[in-house]
């Protein structure tokens, strides 16, 4: 518990021949933090997430868990990482207890203590009614749980989650986030993914990667704070001029949209007197609300100005 | 432990598989039919054996040439047992298992290693049992008998390290089948090309290279450990060849 840092990473590369897959990407991981890694298909998270988890060598730079540099010293770093790739890699012609029961040996579990580990773990992941079925016959959803428990059986300090909801059904998404949000009590979680919604539930942290660069790291507060509505969405049955509109307090512009709808920019909620004013001059308000900007709208504002980033890298160049 | 761990479940796989079941049947089909045979010819002749002074025994009738025909089946055979240790690993994603695991690249193959060979060894335990059963009834010099037994386990371990090797280098099960037994083929037939063939007794490059020739000599009884140390040395660097080609799976290509 004294190093607060669970993994630091510095300037972690990995080229495939001419493509530079990940570039110099540095990021920190404290304990208990739940990080959603995000981005766009193809933007190097499955690559970086590899290289933490000792599958691939980076190119160049620096990973270290728990204060072990994972290059020097692989075998104990490896230890206190959980991983879960994109495919769950199970042995379908096992059962999942004899899977996860393969997997507390392989990971170093004392032999007493492999039995009670692989209960636990069948607890957690709601494994209970199939744990004696061959994983074959289990649906994509177990299969990913099984992923999961395999992942988590050595109570290792750091899960890594490489798109874990991916091809599962609305009811097993909410189950696996609800798990993932349980993990992040006990352990620290990366969690990778392209939904974004996903990071919103269930992540502390978010960082968005593009084309193999960090183009974004903050809380999910301050990013829930950037999202703060700036626009209400108002539509009327008799509705009034625009000029009565823009006449209210607060109201900066009004634009009219179809089926008598108006968008309000405003610099404080105004919502209260357009209300007031609606009722008075008998608009007949039908709709107020206010608009949320999206995940989805700052990733893609993000995500498509690397231009930018790569001016900006130009300028530090030249510096 | 760990090496332990990985090649019990590499067995437990085998042994859940339908492959490995009706490799095991069919092959034990054709060994028992090869006994037959060879103890049926050594019935006919043993009148005429009975006049011959120094005349080769049952052993030496029966389970020398049981032993070298089947180690042909075991050419055949052991590509389709190997082809999926890690080629069908890395297909099926669960290689990565293993890697994120705190074990190393030795664990990771010795482990698959001695998997595959425990499963070889029962095929060649059942075919061992073949020619012990005529002790029974007879005397054997199982002298002979265990040089020949061992010849062949030793054989069978350094196809298995090649096939190993060549399971490593792809991701498609059958190509490693195929380039497994094109370099096992190859082996055999090595010193086809050679003087051997004017003169049996030649001593080139080729014929040494050959598996054949350690084979046939521990199959006569003659336990060299020059022969050993072939295929000690051909099996020790096909496995490290395999380390180093897994290792090369996370480097910068």
């Amino acid at each position: 518990m004294n190093t607060p840092l669970l993994i630091s990473i510095e300037h972690l590369t990995r080229h495939y021949g001419e493509l530079t897959a990940v570039n110099a990407v540095s990021f920190d991981l404290k304990r208990g933090e739940v990080l959603g890694f995000l981005g766009p298909n193809g933007a190097g998270k499955s690559t970086t997430m590899q290289m933490i988890t000792g599958n691939l060598a980076p190119s160049a730079g620096k990973i270290s868990i728990s204060g072990i540099d994972l290059l020097d010293q692989p075998k104990l770093a490896k230890a206190e990482i959980g991983y879960l790739p994109e495919q769950p890699p199970i042995y379908k012609e096992l059962t999942a207890d004899e899977y996860l029961r393969f997997c507390a040996k392989i990971n170093g579990i004392q032999r007493t203590a492999q039995a009670s580990a692989v209960d636990k773990v069948v607890e957690r992941c709601g494994l209970g009614d199939v744990r004696s079925r061959l994983i074959s016959n289990l649906s994509k959803g177990y299969q990913q749980r099984v992923g999961i428990a395999q992942a988590i059986i050595h109570t290792p300090s750091i899960v890594i989650l490489d798109e874990p909801t991916v091809g599962l059904d609305p009811i097993q998404i909410r189950e696996i986030r609800k798990l993932i949000r349980e993990l992040g009590k006990e352990h620290s979680v990366i969690l990778s993914t392209h939904i974004l919604p996903e990071v919103q539930m269930t992540c502390d942290r978010v960082q968005i990667i593009n084309k193999g660069q960090l183009v974004y790291s903050d809380s999910i507060d301050s990013l829930n704070q950037s999202m703060q509505a700036t626009t209400l969405l108002v539509q009327f049955e008799n509705p009034p001029a625009d000029e009565a509109l823009a006449a209210i307090e607060n109201v900066k512009q009004v634009d009219r949209l179809a089926d008598n709808r108006f968008r309000i920019n405003f610099t404080t909620s105004p919502a209260k007197q357009i209300a007031i004013e609606a009722v008075n001059n008998n608009w007949g308000l039908l709709e107020l609300s206010p608009e949320q900007k999206t995940l989805e709208q700052i990733f893609v504002e993000i995500t498509s100005s690397e231009h930018n980033i790569e001016q900006q890298t130009e300028a530090e160049d030249a510096a | 432990m760990n090496i332990f761990t990985i090649a019990a479940r590499e067995l437990r796989s085998l042994f859940l598989s339908p492959l490995a079941w009706s490799v095991l049947g069919v092959v034990q089909f054709i060994f028992a039919y090869i006994f037959l045979a060879q103890l049926n010819t050594f019935i006919q002749v043993q009148p005429q054996l009975a006049n011959l002074e120094n005349a080769p025994g049952a052993t030496e009738l029966i389970a020398t040439p049981l032993f070298a025909t089947s180690a042909i089946i075991f050419m055949l055979v052991i590509p389709l047992i190997t082809m999926r240790v890690i080629a069908g690993e890395r297909a099926n994603n669960s290689l990565t298992l293993l890697f994120s695991a705190p074990l190393s690249m030795t664990e990771i193959i010795l482990g698959k290693f001695f998997g595959v060979l425990g499963f070889l060894i029962c095929m060649a335990v059942l075919l061992a049992a073949m020619p012990l059963s005529l002790g029974f009834s007879g005397t054997l010099d199982y002298g002979l008998l265990f040089s020949a037994w061992l010849g062949l386990l030793l054989l069978v371990a350094s196809f298995t390290a090649i096939g190993v090797y060549m399971s490593s280098l792809t991701q498609q099960p059958v190509v490693a089948a195929i380039s497994t037994f094109g370099i096992l083929l190859m082996l055999w037939i090595l010193d086809w090309s050679s003087d051997k063939v004017s003169d049996p007794n030649a001593t080139g490059a080729l014929e040494y290279l050959s598996i054949l020739r350690h084979f046939e000599a521990m199959a006569k009884g003659l336990f060299s450990s020059a022969d050993l140390m072939y295929f000690i040395i051909i099996s020790a660097s096909f496995l490290i060849l395999s380390i180093r080609r897994l290792d090369g799976d996370r480097l910068q290509r």
